[in-house]
């Protein structure tokens, strides 16, 4: 039996014909639409490393089966860049050298531009570290992961203050 | 040919050049990469923690519609027990047993068996056919039960004093006479202390793509700490000649010393060889805790005694590492790196290495020295409290400089240790006041590091700029650095220097990501290459201006002459002679190969501050500052990055992770809900301070600071809990259950 899926992902429409009902959105992503930047750490809900944005909301992918998403639309990694011009979380990540290996830096960005659009966290460095804890990165880079949150988020509210101004 | 810099780069923290990779999701690591006609490789692991292997079926799982292989231990190059063959620190003896269980399996999660098929899921179906026929034995998992004189028995060909026995090894390093010193001491403290298993815990599971032409030619994608131990090691496993395997390293997620050994690409070599389709396989998060890493779990007794005046005369260690299933624990490491920031008179520094059914160790960051150091620095603390000393002025006065000979052999050169003692004491944070249920700790730590075999290609491209090529998977930042390196020697942007990481049939030879050498042992090789390159270039112009090439200087990206004798030419800048190279003798390039040394040591210095909820029994670093003799910071963002994460994972190590066993002998907790390591919110902001005291052996004075910030750690954050408590904790993880139990003892007594 087949299952027949429509998603926007990353603002393009697309249809998927599933054989098995159990393919989560992350092996989705990764094995069939070949967007492999969302990356998988644990496949169990506890690393963080798989964050995508599903209608606004950062989710954990490996826990989401495709099949009930029909309809969603998936922003990833690979759909945050406006061309070659890095989203402001992408390029505050270089900056404060928020990553070391990189391997739980498409998480933690696509989870940061989720709490980012949250709107608790502002310019609290308290509630950063909370909102970023659900993404485990061994590299230890936190220090930077912290104020690159802090610094995109300055940055995307002046954004939009000039634009509202 | 004289090279002038005036450090333009070296010291900068210039943005790395995987950066934009890596947050726009290209960046490719070892799971992101297919080949045509790929299929999916499984493992089937015992559930027995030991157990003898009387027969494998597998003509089940092969009927199975779907799958193209299976391969168990016949199809793995055997390597006697009675003969060892090395390949570095590793024995192939045990490697090929590990990789695929051969008369045993050992540990519960050893593979048995490995499958390939057209989807991840037949491949599971067809291991779940796989018949085994096991004779359980009888296990221990613990040191304590391990060593005891009827424990069972994992390798019946061992012995240790004459008799079959789960000690592996034992090694003894000896410095004056310990029973004079301690005769002579009016203080001694002599304590045990145990730690448990810990995983490197790398976000990246471990993964690789593996193609076997039809004339046995292959290509290994994978995520390693080098490319050229994946070959060696997956050559001598599965007989293909070193020639015929070329391995790519992909980008590596984390490795921490765990993906210095092979575990899946054999496997997957075979399955694909027999198959003929390219074999990719991905261990899950469970098989990663279950059958890799970690590092050992110990057992520790320390004594030191010293003088009324707080000179230490003598000092004593006893380490129980465990190895897992095969001999090989870093007990060189915690025998050996625990005394050495000192200068004792007497030293007796013993290392026992015990086997026991649990998965083989790999080593950790500064393997086995984080072990050594919480028993040691924890036994100073309360030393320099019998003596009513500071604890950093303790230090301060036994401190090893140049000339002391250390505990582990050498005499040092000159060495920073006693800087970063001194900055530590001279810190804003030694000095600030504590808050309520807060405690502060300090502890020192020392890493060997080392040098090695590496190589590196400088190519001058044609337009002007630069391509270096070296053999070591970059996991701290190294090609940041090698392009501050290389800009500077040549006096150009850093950004017209492209380091990329060759295969390992593009490159010369090179030696692990591991040990701290990469930097130490890359910027060598690379200065020569850059050097060699510049030499060139004076020749080249040397050339056009018809003047002897000693007349020619290279300063800021051009040739000039030397001087006003010389003669009067415009510079001739890198752009200019690479478009001129055609005519000149052609393309301009250098390679280097060298077995580096003149690695040394490094020594660091910790702070710590916790505060203690005595209702939930969590303890919290507050504050933390990390000091340490880094030679000569090259890319100094990356150098802090080092020991951030060294110290994230040390508190980890400190207070929440470890490995729980049943009573069936397995893993409890083989995932990250309850292996539990630090996340941004349980770490406080970590400070640095970088002391550079340059290593003489190495042209930019660099040392080796990946490791040595792991080191000091747990006996830092133990020495400020007993501050905070006035409780001496022995045994880690200082957990939420353990600090309310020693709490309620502690009223208990009251
Ligand atoms: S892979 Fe989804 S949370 Fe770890
Ligand atoms: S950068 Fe390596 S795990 Fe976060």
């Amino acid at each position: 039996m087949s299952f027949s899926i429509s998603l926007i992902v990353n603002g393009s429409p697309c249809d998927v014909e599933l054989d098995d009902p159990r393919v989560t959105l992350l092996d989705l992503l990764r094995e069939r639409l070949q967007l492999t930047g969302t990356k998988k750490g644990c496949d169990r809900g506890q690393c963080g490393a798989c964050t995508v944005i599903v209608d606004g909301r950062r989710i954990n992918s490996c826990l989401a089966l495709a099949v009930s998403h029909d309809g969603a639309d998936l922003l990833t990694i690979e759909g945050v860049a406006t061309g070659d011009r890095l989203h402001p979380v992408q390029a505050a990540f270089i900056t404060h050298d928020g990553l070391q290996c990189g391997f739980c830096t498409p998480g933690q960005i696509m989870s940061a531009i989720g709490l980012i659009q949250e709107g608790h966290a502002a310019d609290d460095p308290e509630r950063v570290r909370e909102g970023m804890s659900g993404n485990l990165c061994r590299c230890g880079a936190y220090a930077g992961i912290t104020e690159a949150v802090l610094d995109a988020t300055a940055a995307m509210a002046l954004t939009d203050r000039r634009r509202s101004a | 040919m004289n090279v002038v810099t005036n450090n333009k780069w070296i010291g900068q923290s210039t943005i790395r050049p995987d950066g934009v990779d890596k947050v726009t999701g290209r960046a490719a690591f070892a799971a992101d990469t297919t080949m045509p006609g790929m299929i999916w490789g499984k493992v089937l692991r015992s559930p027995h923690p030991h157990a003898r292997i009387r027969g494998i079926d597998t003509s089940k799982a092969e009927a199975l519609p779907g799958v193209k292989a299976v391969v168990t231990a016949k199809d793995i190059v055997e390597f006697p027990v009675d003969k060892s063959v090395m390949l570095g620190i590793q024995d192939m003896r045990w490697m090929c047993r590990n990789v695929m269980a051969r008369e045993k399996a050992l540990f519960p999660g050893h593979p048995v068996a490995a499958v390939a098929a057209t989807s991840e899921a037949i491949a599971a179906k067809a291991c779940e056919l796989i018949e085994v026929d096991y004779e359980v034995l009888p296990w221990s998992i613990e040191i304590e039960d391990a060593i005891k004189p009827d424990a069972p028995i994992l390798h019946e060909f061992n012995t240790f004093e004459g008799k079959p026995s789960n000690i592996a090894g034992k090694m003894e390093l000896k410095k004056g006479d310990v029973a004079e010193g301690f005769a002579r001491a009016e203080v001694v403290v002599e304590r045990t202390f145990t730690t448990r298993a810990v995983h490197q815990g790398y976000i990246e599971p471990h993964a690789c793509l593996i193609g076997v032409g039809a004339d046995g030619k292959t290509t290994i994608w994978s995520s390693s700490q080098g490319q050229f131990m994946v070959r060696a090691m997956t050559s001598l496993l599965t007989g293909i000649p070193q020639s015929d395997i070329r391995a790519i390293p992909a980008e590596i997620g984390g490795g921490f010393g765990g993906k210095t050994i092979v575990y899946l690409e054999p496997l997957a070599t075979m399955l694909a060889k027999k198959s003929g389709r390219p074999v990719k396989m991905v261990m899950t998060r469970e098989e990663v805790m279950r059958a890799t890493g970690p590092t050992s779990a110990s057992t520790s007794t320390v004594k030191i005694g010293a003088t009324k005046d707080g000179k230490i005369v003598a000092a004593q260690g006893t380490f129980y590492l465990q190895a897992g299933a095969f001999p090989g624990s870093p007990i060189r490491g915690a025998a050996g790196c625990s005394f050495s920031p000192y200068d004792i008179p007497h030293v007796l520094s013993i290392g026992y290495d015990v086997l026991s059914n649990r998965s083989k160790v790999a080593a950790y960051r500064a393997p086995g020295a984080p072990i050594g150091a919480f028993a040691v620095e924890c036994v100073l603390d309360e030393l320099a409290e019998a003596l009513k000393i500071d604890p950093l002025a303790l230090r301060l006065k036994n401190a090893a400089k140049e000339g002391t000979k250390a505990s582990h052999g050498p005499v040092y050169p000159r060495i920073g240790y006693v800087e970063t003692v001194e900055a530590a004491m001279n810190s804003e944070h030694y000095k600030a006041p504590l808050g309520k249920l807060q405690g502060r700790g300090v502890a020192s730590g020392f890493w060997f590091n080392a040098g090695g075999e590496s190589s590196a290609q400088v190519n001058i491209t044609e337009d002007g700029n630069v391509v270096v090529t070296t053999g070591h998977p970059d996991i701290g930042g190294s090609r940041a650095a090698i392009a501050n390196v290389c800009a500077e020697l040549l006096g150009i942007d850093y950004r017209r220097v492209s380091v990329i990481i060759g295969d390992t049939q593009t490159v010369g030879f090179s030696n692990l990501t591991g040990g701290s050498r990469v930097l130490f042992a890359s910027a060598m090789v690379v200065t020569q290459a850059t050097e060699q390159v510049i030499a060139t270039l004076c020749k080249r112009a040397a050339k056009i201006w018809e003047i002897d090439p000693e007349a020619v200087t290279w300063e800021e990206g051009a040739a000039r002459p030397a001087g006003a004798n010389a003669g009067k030419f415009p510079p001739l800048t890198l752009k200019e002679l690479a478009d001129k190279a055609p005519a000149l003798g052609g393309p301009v390039g250098a390679s280097v190969q060298l077995n580096t040394q003149g690695a040394e040591g490094g020594f660091g210095t910790h702070v710590c501050d916790v505060e203690v909820d005595v209702d939930l029994g969590i303890v919290r670093v507050v504050r933390y500052t990390a000091v340490q003799d880094v030679g000569r910071a090259v890319h100094p963002g990356y150098v802090e990055g080092q020991l951030q994460g060294g110290v994230g994972q040390g508190i980890g190590w400190a207070l929440s992770e470890e490995y729980i066993y049943n009573k069936d002998g397995k893993v409890d907790n083989p995932g990250f809900l309850d292996y539990r390591m630090p996340v941004c919110s349980d770490l406080p902001m970590i400070d640095t301070i970088l002391v550079e005291v340059p290593n003489p052996k190495h042209p930019q004075g660099v040392k080796g600071v990946g490791e040595v910030p792991l080191v000091p750690v747990m006996a830092a954050v133990a020495n400020a809990v007993h501050n905070a408590l006035g409780k001496r904790f022995y045994a880690l993880p200082m957990s939420p259950p353990k600090v309310l139990e020693a709490l309620e003892v502690a009223q208990a007594a009251e």
